[in-house]
């Protein structure tokens, strides 16, 4: 019988962020559990997707950052000076807003990232490509033109094929930064599909504007307000019957 | 209301007339070397030696100088300057230093091309003791071509969107090979655009050879990169300026020119396909 506490596979503790002297977060302490979709809402600006790239250091990519506090991975802070980022992205695999597959075929676009960590042999890389595709729903429509330019296929299925494309490194946690809201309804409807499928083996993480979609798709809603944490409970309590008033305004469309 | 249409009027005119006289000059220009020129090419000028003094035979020696002149040349800046510009935009902290390196490329781009002859004189030939020669034209022609590298380099490496190092880097994959992977592989056309360019110029430069590898007359061609070449610009300017028969190599010398141009021609041309292909793949 494992305890709740170590079913929390990334924890925050007391984190702050600024961009130069800008406070983006706030003493933000907020845990994720393991296989299941926690969703971070809240209005334009408050730091939620500041939050995320936060969890798998990309955020380091912008000069005049810094963090305080602790972001504790499997117990581990990943910002401690001999953490290597490069580890840590392979562990905590990320899906942005707009879909953005390199201008590489689909095959090799599944398989960049497998091969610059070690994995050479043919076999195991279609193996690997063909696992990927079928996890993220697409392998049935891109089976026969795996050597096609990605960037013929549809924005949804641009979107899924960076969804396998972040599977095919075998992470633990998925972090996707409003991944649909680029998307027409029908791409949308099959992308949160494919998130109820994935929470059985992944720990998922959402950036979501679109709170049906929080409410839809999430086990747990964290709310966020101009660079603090407000509320963090199931999602069916933030969504019936929130404790603070401004979760219940935002939730009910009375700001945002 | 008729002072308003007629302004409107002078200035469209105006504009106009510029776009006008550019294309004349440059049309008038090729026009005059062609029609000069084009009596003086013939097969065995372009493949034989000058005999006689420089008054008859072909300009082979330097058309050959020319080609090895360039090619060390860009042998030399491609890489460094491609290396510089990653540095710029890719690794260094955007920040007082990094505009210091920006202004320092820049003003060498100003600096006149004797500038360049003499500092390649002063480094190359004599401090380095090369002597004059291929590789002391061809390093100095490099450094002269480098800020145009640089900076189609730059420009190039800016346009790769922001999005693809991101995807790359989220996937575990390292600083530097996601530039070898994915951003190099993205800008490499427009790189070699902007450097084809610069090539162009580096074929036609004077001043930056004649102190360090042109040769006045030499009829043995080069068999390695510390020999002495003739080269397609020093050969008109000698012909044009030191010769004892000045008017009777007139032909000789518009032919030089217009192999000169052509060669310069085609490599702009090249450069405008590689462009415009990559334009029509080009689709994020």
């Amino acid at each position: 019988m494992v305890t709740v506490e170590d079913n929390h596979v990334i924890k925050t503790r007391d984190v702050n962020f600024y961009y130069g002297k800008f406070r983006a977060l706030t003493d933000i302490s907020m845990d994720f559990e393991k296989n299941r979709v926690t969703a971070l809402i809240g209005p334009s600006g408050c730091g939620k997707s500041t939050l995320l790239r936060l969890l798998n250091r990309m955020n380091d990519l912008i000069d005049g950052t810094r963090v305080e506090g602790d972001v504790l991975f499997e117990g581990k802070n990943i910002y401690d000076p001999e953490v290597d980022p490069v580890e840590i992205r392979r562990r905590i695999g990320m899906v942005f807003q707009k879909p953005n597959p390199f201008p590489k075929s689909i095959f090799n676009n599944i398989t960049y990232g497998p091969r610059l960590a070690g994995l050479s042999d043919r076999v195991d890389l279609e193996a690997l490509a063909e696992q990927s595709l079928k996890q993220a729903v697409l392998w049935d429509e891109v089976k026969d033109i795996l050597g096609q330019s990605a960037m013929m296929l549809s924005g949804g299925q641009q979107q899924r094929l960076c969804i396998a494309r972040a599977l095919a490194m075998k992470p633990d946690v998925l972090l996707m930064d409003e991944p649909t809201s680029a998307l027409d309804p029908v791409s949308t409807a099959k992308i949160e599909e494919l998130i109820q499928d994935l929470k059985r083996q992944y720990t998922i993480i959402i950036v979501t504007h679109n709170m049906q979609q929080a409410a839809r798709i999430s086990d747990r809603t964290g709310f966020f307000y101009i660079g603090k944490l407000i509320e963090y409970s199931t999602t069916e309590k933030i969504f019936t019957r929130p404790d603070i008033k401004q979760t219940e305004d935002y939730i009910t469309g009375r700001f945002g | 209301m008729r002072w308003r249409y007629l302004k409107e009027g002078l200035f469209f005119g105006l504009v106009r007339l510029s776009a006008f006289v550019i294309t004349a000059a440059l049309g008038g220009l090729l026009f005059y070397i062609f029609f000069n020129g084009l009596g003086a090419i013939s097969w065995d000028f372009l493949t034989l030696a000058p005999t006689d003094s420089m008054t008859k035979g072909g300009i082979m020696p330097a058309i050959l100088g020319t080609v090895y002149l360039t090619l060390g040349a860009i042998l030399m800046a491609l890489p460094l300057g491609i290396m510089s510009a990653i540095y710029l935009t890719e690794y260094a902290k955007q920040g007082p230093l990094v505009r210091v390196i920006r202004i320092g490329v820049n003003c060498l781009a100003g600096v006149p091309s004797i500038v360049f002859g003499l500092f390649g004189l002063g480094l190359f030939v004599v401090f380095l003791q090369f002597g004059s020669c291929i590789l002391s034209g061809a390093l100095t022609l490099g450094i002269l071509i480098l800020p145009t590298i640089i900076g189609a380099s730059e420009e190039a490496l800016k346009g790769v969107p922001q999005t693809f190092r991101e995807a790359s880097l989220a996937l575990g994959v390292s600083k530097w090979q996601t530039i070898y992977r994915i951003v190099l592989p993205s800008a490499l056309p427009g790189i070699l655009t902007g450097s084809i360019l610069g090539i162009g110029r580096a074929a036609g430069e004077t001043a930056p050879i004649m102190f360090t590898a042109a040769a006045f007359f030499t009829a043995k061609l080069p068999s390695s990169i510390f020999d002495e070449v003739m080269a397609l610009p020093f050969h008109i300017y000698v012909l044009a300026t030191a010769g004892t028969h000045i008017e009777a190599t007139r032909p000789i010398q518009f032919g030089t020119v217009l192999v000169l141009v052509g060669l310069v021609l085609v490599v702009d041309l090249v450069a405008i396909i590689i462009r415009s292909t990559i334009r029509k793949r080009k689709r994020w």
